[in-house]
């Protein structure tokens, strides 16, 4: 960014400088540690001059928001025109429970759904299996059939909500009882916004939801993005999340070079099942993790935009610049979170949302305080919004666009995080793609390698975690967490009798024997699917079939 | 003792955070113990089983999900049937300390909760076997 006689200069004044001023204050009081580091162990200079980014082109790549390369944003004005959506992640028990919750999230200024579902829907098991034991409503809100959609949605526009739904495996059977509650409603596929998390890949690297193997686990994935980009265009198709990643241990390079390597994985998929790149690109979606290390953050998110425009415009060659834009859900980092000292969280959570928002978020949920604890209670909740709220309110970082640009250590840490994660995607290319390293193991034991040396950090205090292992206080246990009273599962199971008895079983029957035949074929399994779903076939039933034809995936187990 | 200390941990239910329970098994096995990890999604027979099959003398189940109160005391209730009563059971995750006095009644030795260091569990492991 500065001419070659002025860096040349720059260099001498800096030399001077460092023998000069520095040495001096150096032989005095010497710095407090020989290294600095990012919570990503990734080194942390004195100081960062025009020097350390003398190698950067402003224009080629930084540039201006709402173009290529999108280093600076997706979007040319940024905030100034909206703020990001406050997307708070949400559900649990009954649909009945969690509707309730919604209406309030939505009358407290919550401007998207964020649909949490618990683990026998994610697994797709209805809440009366044997597996479904104890888990029915526990992590998220119980799903067994359209009925139970359509009482989530109760009194909920939806042509008027953006609704993210955290489902992968089955993804295909809740985004068609979306569909069908929406159809009830009166609203049509192509007034529905909203996001479907939908990306497997990272469930088979640190989440654990699948069910499918890879391979037709992928053809649901691009069988969804067909049917979406003609039938509910404004739907994102994916979110491909690296923030499962990063709480599973990863470094932030880590993050952002696994999840793009899985997009990449996802684009090619796309691509051999005749796609066109420009159809379904633009409908892809990412989602990050924001850590406690805030200026490495910012320069993550900054350096994920920029790689991925470089992916898809030389790699996949994609024509339409909105394939090329990388726009994200942003999550505060769970795994940072204290079981002791809870309100201390708080804080935690508002820098980390703060991150988020400098480094240009479309969404954003804030994790409550009390979530190392159990799930959020109603009050807790509403803490963690209003910090988003005041962040955009009332200080001030979302007047101008890409506020952090131009620092010379922003800027030199974003090219370095998306070096750095660039090698981790030639590695990846290597072994011969995003599916293939993760049979071999490659990308989880690169994640517990870090995790496992992050806990002997903070065992070892090399890395301070404040109420962990300093500035510790004797505490009583928290009191009013919130409780999912195991009556649900029964309350469940009833629902389920009751569906059963209502509705036409002839139908339920031929509509799941036309699924089963489409799955053994190659042709698109949505139109099925919804048929299905609209007789109330239930969630385990459909992905029973599935699972029949396709059988289950088989986790390389490795510590 | 002498023996080398065998080590189950589990992943039961269908939780599939296994963070904690990586980090706890490589901690478990730079301690010089062997351990035994049985990926995810559990079932409590087959944590049994495995426990069974593979002699352990300690079982640590891992569980995020909030069905501590369900598996944990199951898994106790089917070794014991199993006649197995020589095994230190143990468990961790996310568990409100309200719900530690009836786990521990149920058979489950210890819980260890966010923010244990591992130091901590090696040296309970080491000082409360049963055999």
């Amino acid at each position: 960014m500065f001419d070659k006689e002025k860096l040349s200069h720059l260099k001498e004044e800096r030399e001077k400088w460092e023998k000069g001023v520095l040495g001096k204050t150096l032989s005095k009081a010497p710095e407090s540690k020989d290294e600095f580091k990012t919570v990503s162990g990734s080194v942390v200079n004195r100081l960062y001059t025009p020097e350390d980014v003398a190698n950067i082109d402003y224009e080629s790549e930084i540039g201006y928001p709402g173009q290529y390369p999108f280093t600076r944003g997706y979007q040319p004005t940024m905030y100034r025109g909206r703020p990001w959506t406050m997307r708070m992640y949400s559900g649990f028990a009954t649909a009945e429970e969690s509707n309730e919750r919604y209406k309030y999230l939505v009358s407290q200024g919550s401007t998207g759904l964020s649909v949490a579902f618990d683990l026998p829907t994610q697994i797709g098991y209805d809440s009366d299996h044997t597996l479904a034991q104890g888990e029915v409503g526990k992590v998220g809100v119980a799903i067994d059939s359209l009925k139970d959609m359509e009482i989530l949605f109760d009194g909920i526009p939806l042509d008027k909500v953006s609704t993210s739904m955290t489902i992968n495996a089955p993804a295909a059977v809740l985004l068609a009882m979306y569909i069908k509650v929406a159809e009830k409603q009166g609203v049509s596929p192509d007034k529905l916004r909203g996001t479907i998390q939908n990306d497997i890949l990272k469930e088979y690297i640190a989440r654990g939801t699948y069910i499918f193997p890879t391979e037709p686990s992928m053809r649901l994935i691009t069988n969804i993005f067909e049917y979406c980009s003609k039938e509910v265009p404004n739907w994102n198709t994916i979110s491909i999340s690296g923030y499962h990643i990063r709480e599973a241990g990863s470094t932030a390079a880590q993050e952002v070079g696994f999840t793009l390597a899985d997009g990449i994985a996802y684009v090619d998929a796309a691509i051999k099942a005749g796609l066109d790149v420009d159809t379904f690109a633009p409908r892809l979606s990412f989602f990050f993790n924001s850590h406690n290390d805030l200026f490495e953050e910012v320069a993550k998110f900054r350096a994920a935009r920029r790689l991925w425009a470089k992916i898809m415009k030389e790699r996949f060659k994609a024509e339409d610049e909105k394939s090329m834009m990388l726009k994200f859900h942003t999550q505060t980092a769970g795994c940072t979170l204290t079981a002791q000292q809870p309100n201390n969280n708080i804080i935690r959570v508002a820098m980390q949302a703060l991150a988020a928002v400098l480094g240009g978020t479309q969404s954003l949920h804030t994790n409550s305080r009390d979530e190392a604890l159990a799930l959020p209670t109603t009050e807790s909740v509403t803490i963690a919004l209003r910090t988003q709220q005041i962040i955009a309110s009332e200080t001030g970082v979302t007047n101008t666009v890409d506020p952090l640009a131009g620092s010379y250590f922003i800027e030199a840490k974003t090219k370095e995080l998306e070096e750095k994660a660039m090698e981790y995607i030639a590695k990846i290319d290597e072994l011969g793609g995003a599916a293939r390293a993760i049979d071999l193991g490659y990308i989880q034991k690169e994640i517990s390698d870090a995790a496992y040396k992050y806990q002997m950090e903070i065992e070892s205090k090399e890395t301070i975690v404040v109420g962990v292992n300093k500035y510790k206080v004797e505490e009583e246990a928290p009191k009013g967490l919130l409780r999912v009273d195991p009556i649900v599962a029964e309350m469940q199971k009833k629902k389920i009798d009751g569906v059963k008895a209502q509705r036409n079983n002839a139908a339920v029957e031929e509509k799941l024997q036309l699924l089963k035949k489409a799955c053994e074929g190659t042709e698109n399994v949505m139109p099925l699917i919804l048929d299905a779903v609209g007789e109330y076939a239930t969630l385990g039933e459909i992905c029973g079939v599935m699972r029949e034809v396709f059988g289950e995936y088989q986790q390389a187990v490795l510590i | 003792m002498n023996r080398t200390i065998r080590v189950l941990i589990a992943k039961p239910g269908l939780d599939g955070h296994d963070r904690g329970a990586k980090v706890i098994a490589r901690a478990l096995r730079d301690a010089g113990m062997e351990v035994i990890y049985t990926g995810l999604r559990q079932t409590p027979e087959q944590i049994v089983a495995a426990a069974v099959q593979e002699d352990v003398d300690v079982v640590g189940m891992s569980l995020l999900s909030g069905a501590h109160n369900y598996l944990f005391p199951r898994v106790a209730k089917l070794l014991k049937e199993e006649g197995v009563d020589d095994v230190l059971v143990i468990g961790g995750g996310i568990i409100p300390d309200e719900d530690i006095q009836g786990l521990k009644e149920a058979g489950i030795s210890e819980i260890f909760t966010s923010g244990t260091p591992t130091s901590r569990m090696i040296e309970y492991i080491k000082n409360n076997l049963k055999r």
